[in-house]
Parts: structure tokens; sequence; C-alpha cells
């Protein structure tokens, strides 16, 4: 891996800056270059998010990503508004079971993944952002995986740390996710 | 080497006045700086610092001159719309000689403009600001490493020369997060005989002030004034080259838009051109003296801003229009992309420094 321009987005409150970070300080703890920087804008206010997340072997230009490598899409609005943006040969992970519509691009590969029904059904409600963030590890950032554990440690609050377990369940879950 | 850990510029900036001997902090709320305000919130009462929020812009930077004053080192942080309202109490630093460091996270004006990142304020901070004949040492931090290091650096310099350092930031730099390192900086210890720390009947009180009602004696402050800023100008011009070996094309930019003109010259090496960049640091003093010498080896030179053409003026003054200069820019909270630099380089390339 060289460099990976990741972009997040969706609704405030779905967990787009926490996913965001915690790829951060996973490439972090490998020795990468990173960067993570956060909408903080207009659209922010209107309900939306998204950041972005540069992991590098070598130092960081522009922090903003404009052109994903990898698209993460957490409702339907910001798949609809980015997915033209990704990388030819780029991904798209969507969570499928808020963007009803199938992508256009065929140039890309696509992982839709009905992230926010498995929450549920799995009792993890709002943990969706870290069963798309699982799928990402395993189909595109194994490295990162081998780090999972103390990225977590790092991005949970210790006041927050029994939440620590169900954010290792949803990667896993979302890692296992065939599709 | 201290451990690397992920912040905001921001907070880097707060942890790092911190760690430079800063106890006192006195600001007002605006994005994109708010974070600075919150982090001395939560810091400042665990140290035995004081952490106030004014009731305006105005009273905080009058609090600053108050606590430089007595001598200590003191900040306010504000953005663009914020610091206007700050610039009367910059000329009195100034006037009165007291060393304090202002943080400027800038964003789109004029007026009360928007929130996103720009780099407008740029003639405002490197003129000075305020009304009278003035400088301040202006840093222009690139990443979040160097919000922290500039930071220290500005309070140096700022006790160092008796004068107002400013950081020019801008919201990109406040906002993201990198990697950085907290180096606990060698404290070097200024004195200040001339501050109001009480006189214990041992020595004759000290004043501050800025007031000078004979013009003999306000000419001579001015004088003496501008014999400082010209040793700054030999000895703090702080800048950065990337590429520039056997540059023929040279981008200059600072902060967020040097990051981004990174990626294009990159690109533009992929493809053969010799594109370079010359990145400051300080914007006041400028570093003119090495564009001055690039300006015998590139035959054009890109100012990329997130303003409608500032810093291109002092690009223009260095190489004393020896090159044609072209502007690269996007305003409002518009950030130019790297495909925008290329093309301007490419441009360029293909010109070959031929005056339009």
């Amino acid at each position: 891996m060289s460099t990976k321009n990741i972009l997040i987005a969706g609704f405030g409150g779905q967990g787009v800056l926490f996913a965001g970070k915690f790829l951060a300080y996973a490439g972090l703890l490998l020795d990468q270059q990173v960067s993570w920087l956060p909408s903080y804008g207009p659209e922010m206010r209107g309900g939306t998010a998204n950041c972005s997340v540069i992991l590098s072997d070598t130092a960081v230009g522009s922090p903003i990503v404009s052109a994903p490598d990898v698209l993460i899409a957490m409702n339907l609005p910001s798949f609809q508004k980015y997915q033209p943006a990704v990388q030819p040969g780029g991904v798209i992970l969507m969570d499928s079971t808020l963007i009803g519509e199938a992508p256009s691009r065929s140039d890309v590969t696509v992982y839709a993944v009905p992230a926010t029904q498995m929450a549920s059904d799995a009792g993890l409600t709002s943990l969706s952002n870290m069963i798309l963030v699982g799928k990402l590890l395993r189909e595109c950032l194994p490295a990162l995986d081998t780090v999972r554990d103390d990225a977590l440690r790092k991005v949970v609050p210790p006041k927050k740390a029994h939440l620590i377990e169900a954010n290792q369940r949803a990667i896993a879950l979302g890692s296992a996710f065939e599709g | 080497m201290a451990e690397r850990v992920l912040m905001k510029g921001n907070e880097a900036i707060a942890e790092a006045a911190i760690q430079a001997g800063c106890r006192h902090y006195f600001g007002y709320p605006i994005t994109p700086q708010t974070e600075i305000a919150a982090y001395m919130a939560k810091r400042m009462p665990k140290i035995g610092g004081c952490f106030l929020q004014a009731e305006s812009e105005i009273a905080a930077i009058n609090m600053v001159y108050g606590v430089a004053s007595a001598g200590q080192r003191v900040m306010t942080s504000s953005s663009s719309p914020g610091i206007s309202l700050k610039g009367e109490g910059i000329s009195y630093l100034a006037g009165s000689d007291l060393p304090a460091l202002i943080v400027n996270v800038q964003r789109g004006g004029p007026g009360l403009g928007g929130i996103q990142p720009s780099q407008s304020d740029y003639f405002q901070s490197t003129r000075g600001g305020g009304h009278g004949d003035y400088r301040l040492i202006v840093l222009a931090p690139a990443s979040v490493q160097e919000m922290a290091s500039l930071t220290v650096t500005g309070f140096d310099l700022a006790d160092k020369y008796r004068m107002p350092a400013m950081i020019l930031a801008d919201g990109t730099m406040g906002q993201m997060m990198e990697p950085v390192a907290l180096e606990v900086p060698e404290q070097t210890v200024y004195e200040k005989p001339w501050a109001l720390t009480g006189t214990r009947m041992q020595r004759r009180h000290n004043i501050v002030n800025s007031l000078y009602l004979q013009p003999e004696e306000l000419e001579r402050t001015n004088l003496e004034r501008f014999e400082r800023y010209k040793t700054i100008e030999q000895n703090e011009t702080r800048y950065d080259a990337y590429r520039m070996e056997d540059a023929e094309i040279c981008v200059v930019a600072y902060g967020i838009a040097a990051r981004v003109s990174k990626n294009a010259i990159d690109a533009a090496r992929a493809k053969g051109i010799r594109a370079g960049l010359i990145r400051p640091i300080t914007l006041w003093p400028f570093p003119s003296a090495p564009l001055k010498a690039a300006a015998e080896q590139v035959h054009t030179f890109l100012s990329v801003e997130l303003s409608m053409g500032q810093m291109i003026e002092d690009i223009e003054l260095s190489i004393r229009c020896k090159r044609p200069v072209q502007l690269v820019n996007r305003v409002g909270g518009m950030i130019p992309s790297p495909e925008q630099v290329l093309a301007a380089i490419e441009k360029a390339a293909k010109e070959g420094g031929a005056r339009s």
C-alpha cells in the first residue's frame, strides 16, 4: 500500500468522524503518515457529515480527499453526491439498508453491506459505521486489522471503555460478511 | 522523542502554548478555532493557569495587554472577523512593545463571511492590521506538527523582540488531525526588566504606554522599533524549499495552499515538468532573498493562495518583477484543487516565461 484516500460520508450521529478517527489511529500505530479532516461547514449543520482520511507511506500532501480510492457511503445523499468522484478501479462500501439505489459505476468494486440492519439484529444499534469498517479492513486494509484493538483503545475515551467490546463485535461482524 | 499522537491543529496550538509556559488565555468563541478555547478551558484550571472567556474579542485583547505588561506569556485566539475586532488592541501591544501571541484561524470574508478556510487576512496580518507603523511576526504553519512548533517559536520570538507575534492558520489547519510529537521545548528565559511586577520599593517604577504627545519622542520610538524589525528580517526569516534544485517553475504557497501545491508539483514532475515549491514559514518577515535568488533560475512564479491575490504582491516585490508571477486561487472558503494548480503549472511550462 502506498497511499489510500478514504472518504466517509453520512448523517451526523452515524459515527462518520469516529470511524475516520479509528482508521487514522490504526494507520498511526502502523507508523504510516496519516491525516483526518472533518467537514465542519454548513453541510454538517444541515445534518450530514463527512471526513477525509489519508493513509500513506510518504508524507501526506493535501489532506482533502476529492477523488477517493475508497468511499464509505452511509446514506443516500452522500452516495449520490460522492459516487461519481471515486477513482476508477476504486471501492465503494455502502450501507444497503439505507441506500436503496444500485451504483451506476461499473469501473469500481462495490460492497453492499446491510450494515444498519445487521447492527440492529445484533443489538449493536449505532455501530453500523464499524460494521462497514470491518468490511473495509478485510477487503482493502488487512494490515490495519492487526492493530484493531490498540486503535480502538486510542479512540474510545476511557470513560466509555465498556463500548470497546461492542466495537470489536461490530468490526468482526462486518469482516465476516460475505457479499 | 515524544510519542506521536493524533491531534487537531487547534488542540496542538493550545497544548504547545501551555508547554511553552503560557498560563493565561483570553478569548471569545468563533468557528473554526473554538477548540483552542475549549482545550484551554479544560487544562488551565488544572495547572494553575487562567482561562477566561471574555465578553468580547476587544475585551480579550485588552486582557492580553494587561498580562503582557506584567511580563507573563499570554495568548488569545480568534478567526478573521474576531481578529479585526482585536486590531486596536494589537496596535496598542505593538506601540507599547509588548510580547504576546495572537492566533488567527482564518475563515472567508469580508464581513461576517463564512466559516470555511481562507487566507484572505494576509494583508491584514503582514501589514500589522491596526493603525500606525508596526509589524507583527507572522508564522504560517502547514501541518499540525507546525501548529505546535510554531506556537513555541511565536512565544520565543515575541519575548526576544518585545513585540506581538501571530500564528496565521486557516480552517483546514485548525480542524484537521495529524500525528504530532509534542516535544517539551527548552525554556529560554527572557529577562523582562521592563515588566510591571511591583517595585518592592527597590527600583523606580516601570511604565508601559503607547501615548507620546511629543512628536520627537514618538518618532524616536518608531525609528527604534524599525531598527529592531531590520534585525528580525535579517535573523528570523524562515521558509521551506521543495524540489527547487533544478526547478524552472517556482510555486509559492503557505499553509493549506502549500499542501495542495505539493501534490500538484509531484504530479507535474511525473510528467517531466520541473516545478518546485518555496513555502514561506514566516510571512513577515517575508523570505524575499530565496525568491530573488530563484528568479535567476526559474522562468515563472505561481502564487497559490486562498485570497484574491495578496501574497502575489510580496512575491513581485521580492523579485522586482523580474519574472512573470501568476495567480492561482480560490476564495470564499473554497480551496484550490491539486488539479487546478497542476493545470496552471502545465500552462506555465508551455508558455516558458513569456509575458502575456
